[in-house]
């Protein structure tokens, strides 16, 4: 098992490089669609409605497998484990990040936005300045739960082949006949990366709501 | 072990109580009588709650002796620095709270019985009763408190007032030789505090021993037959309502009343 | 212009219904064993012992940091060798899903158990209750009816999740959906299906679960996520 140091490497930065994308296209498209699922237009209310409804009840593996498989009938070039991959999740956290984002700003009371408009600010500086920065507050914890969750869905681009670190894991087991050892490391590895992320969320969770 | 029988329902010996690095009780010393109708006053703060609690076990003292009918409860063993270390076992304390009845500021009825189920349950629950029998007794204690006709009602329809005298039914149907009330009307709004005093007040005239803990001065005076002032963890002053509430002898019992002046003997 | 062709799938509906029902399946069994094993560890944690609350805490909290499909590949590849027992693939995800759900319900329980105002508690205590007694009777109850709609969401999460068998070759919806577009070259029509419905239930599922949080906040309950 720890022959292979390279491979295991190359798994953690494939899991990693999928983190950092789906994250940040999760993030800057769920506020977007937060921001529809927030806006008074039904223009913008409801193409993100159905965005929200539709990839927060669907299997995430059946949308990377759709993008993997269905989508290239569609599409005149190719589209690359990673790319499927990143799609798939990209699109799903998007959909939940942007009901975290939704709920965030319509958690603040309208005394913040009278207060803003009053003063003569404009709906856009006033998002700006007074209702994104406190609701990104109450947004953390929940952001920081997507998070990890992302982090943990990267093991199902295993299933097109992309290089992370499951998908190393089955290698090193279907090479060396040791799965036991393999699929417990690669579970051990995960934990002890994330149980500090997961238990410094909680401790997150508790100063934003001393400071509130 | 004395083998005259004990005149003295509870007593109290050197009573402490620490919350962490803060002592809440710093020594209370307690003889309560049968039939003693005890108003207990104070500012918050004070620590008349926490005496109250330990009373039943809701917090186990520190240091000190509770004797329930001449019985030490717990188990004492001396160190070897000469002090005393009593350990509670859950069992002990079981028995004891079915001795000793207690009636909470927030009633805390139980929201998915009715009255009749809250009133029940203890006697089913604990006392092992059987069903009909059970019934039969909290229907007595339901009508004691005049709420009969509220017996299949739940806790959500009834008004505070109502509630709490659930509650003392609750409590009644254990029949303790002891009553706690830990500030039972302090919940309520005011027009519903008449209704949950009446009922006490019945209790005290059948004779029940009962510790009360309470803002009601004036309630205090006609039911108490003594009253104690707590104040940073002692009983500051103690003796009859008359001596307490009309002539009190310590300035900070007289600086306490004073800003308690509403009430009218 | 691609050139969609539905037959093929519709010629093949069994395949996919019996794919559904094997989904349901494994979805039903791991709530059965998942529920009861939840309200277990739920109550280990809270235990006053550490010696049951620290394993008990350690089971869940690993089970709910590490990554699903972990989980699977390590229930259905390597507990096999170590136990020396053969499995079937339905064995194995049953297993790990029972699991992994009993992790999440547990904190579902214990959330819901925290919740119920300590009043509570004391009220029994004080008719004089032993510990078990007080949660049986009062505790328990109450937090039920309060954590029913985040077990409802759990639920659809699990059934969510159960799509992960498809790696290994258990014969849900997915993985029929999979053979199936191998087998038709139609991959297009048979995922664009099978994502709608899995959709329709899922959705289904999730309405079921808004009426029922709204009907609990209208009778005044309040409710734990």
């Amino acid at each position: 098992m720890w022959a292979y140091p390279e491979a295991l490497l190359a798994g953690a930065a494939g899991t990693l490089r999928i983190f950092v994308i789906c994250l940040v296209v999760g993030l800057i498209l769920g506020l977007l669609v937060g921001l529809g699922r927030y806006s008074k237009l039904r223009l913008a209310y409801i193409p993100a409605s159905i965005f929200v409804e539709f990839f927060r009840n669907t299997p995430v593996l059946v949308q990377i497998l759709w993008f993997y498989f269905a989508m290239p009938m569609l599409m005149p070039f190719e589209i690359s484990p990673l790319m499927a991959a990143s799609l798939g999740i990209s699109l799903n956290s998007a959909a939940f990040s942007g009901e975290i984002f939704r709920a965030g700003i319509q958690s603040l009371e309208s005394g913040q936005w009278e207060g803003a408009r009053a003063l003569g600010m404009s709906q856009t500086q006033a998002m700006r300045r007074v209702i994104l920065p406190q609701a990104i507050k109450r947004m953390l914890p929940a952001l920081t739960n997507r998070a990890i969750e992302i982090f943990k869905m990267s093991t199902l681009a295993s299933a097109v082949a992309y290089v992370e670190l499951l998908q190393q894991g089955k290698l090193i087991a279907s090479i060396h006949y040791n799965p036991i050892e393999a699929y417990t490391c690669i579970a051990l590895l995960f934990f002890i990366f994330l149980y500090p992320l997961v238990q410094s969320t909680y401790f997150l969770e508790r100063k934003l709501r001393q400071s509130d | 072990m004395s083998t005259q029988r004990p005149k003295d329902l509870l007593r109290v010996s050197g009573l402490r109580k620490h919350f962490g690095n803060q002592e809440i009780l710093k020594g209370i010393d307690l003889t309560v009588n049968p039939g003693d109708r005890i108003a207990i006053l104070g500012a918050s703060g004070s620590g008349k709650s926490t005496l109250l609690r330990c009373l039943n076990f809701m917090e186990t003292p520190t240091q000190g002796q509770i004797q329930l009918s001449g019985q030490v409860i717990g188990s004492e063993r001396t160190l070897r620095d000469g002090s005393i270390q009593t350990t509670y076992s859950e069992r002990e304390l079981i028995r004891v709270r079915q001795r000793v009845g207690m009636v909470f500021q927030q009633f805390n009825l139980f929201p998915h019985m009715t009255a009749l189920g809250n009133v029940m349950e203890g006697l089913r629950t604990v006392k092992g009763m059987s069903q009909d029998a059970a019934q039969t007794k909290a229907l007595e204690q339901l009508a004691r408190v005049g709420l009969l006709d509220k017996a299949s009602d739940y806790p959500a329809r009834l008004s505070g007032g109502q509630k709490q005298r659930v509650a003392i039914a609750r409590a009644l149907a254990m029949e303790p030789e002891l009553l706690l009330f830990d500030e039972p009307t302090s919940a309520l709004d005011p027009e519903l505090v008449v209704e949950v005093l009446r009922v006490i007040r019945k209790l005290a005239e059948e004779g029940r021993t009962m510790l009360l803990v309470t803002h009601e001065i004036g309630f205090a005076y006609h039911f108490a037959n003594r009253v104690l002032f707590i104040a940073d963890g002692v009983i500051h002053e103690s003796g009859t309502p008359d001596e307490v509430l009309k002539n009190p002898r310590q300035t900070r019992t007289q600086a306490f009343l004073a800003r308690h002046n509403e009430f009218k003997f | 212009m691609y050139n969609w062709d539905f037959a093929p799938i519709l010629a093949n509906s069994d395949v996919l219904g019996m794919g559904l029902l094997n989904t349901l399946k494994l979805t039903g069994t791991a709530l059965t064993f998942g529920v009861p094993l939840g309200l277990c560890l739920a109550l280990l944690r809270l235990s006053r012992w550490r010696l049951l609350s620290m394993p008990a805490g350690l089971l869940v909290e690993f089970f709910r940091t590490t990554p699903p499909l972990v989980q699977l590949f390590w229930f259905f590849f390597a507990l096999p060798i170590l136990v020396q027992v053969e499995m079937t693939p339905f064995v194995a995800a049953a297993i790990t899903f029972s699991i992994q759900s009993a992790a999440f319900f547990a904190e579902v329980f214990r959330a819901g158990i925290v919740s119920i105002e300590r009043g509570q508690s004391e009220a029994a205590l004080a008719l004089g209750m032993s510990d078990q007694q007080a949660m049986r009777r009062v505790i328990l109850p109450q937090a039920v009816k309060r954590m029913i709609p985040a077990f409802m969401e759990r639920s659809i999460e699990l059934m969510k999740t159960t799509t992960l068998v498809a790696t290994v070759s258990y014969a849900d919806l997915l993985f029929q959906a999979n053979e199936l577009a191998q087998k038709t070259f139609r991959p297009l029509e048979v995922f664009t299906v099978t994502a709608l419905i899995y959709f329709t239930v899922i959705y289904a599922a999730s309405l079921i679960v808004h009426r029922v949080e709204r009907r609990l906040a209208i009778s005044g309950e309040t409710t734990v996520h």
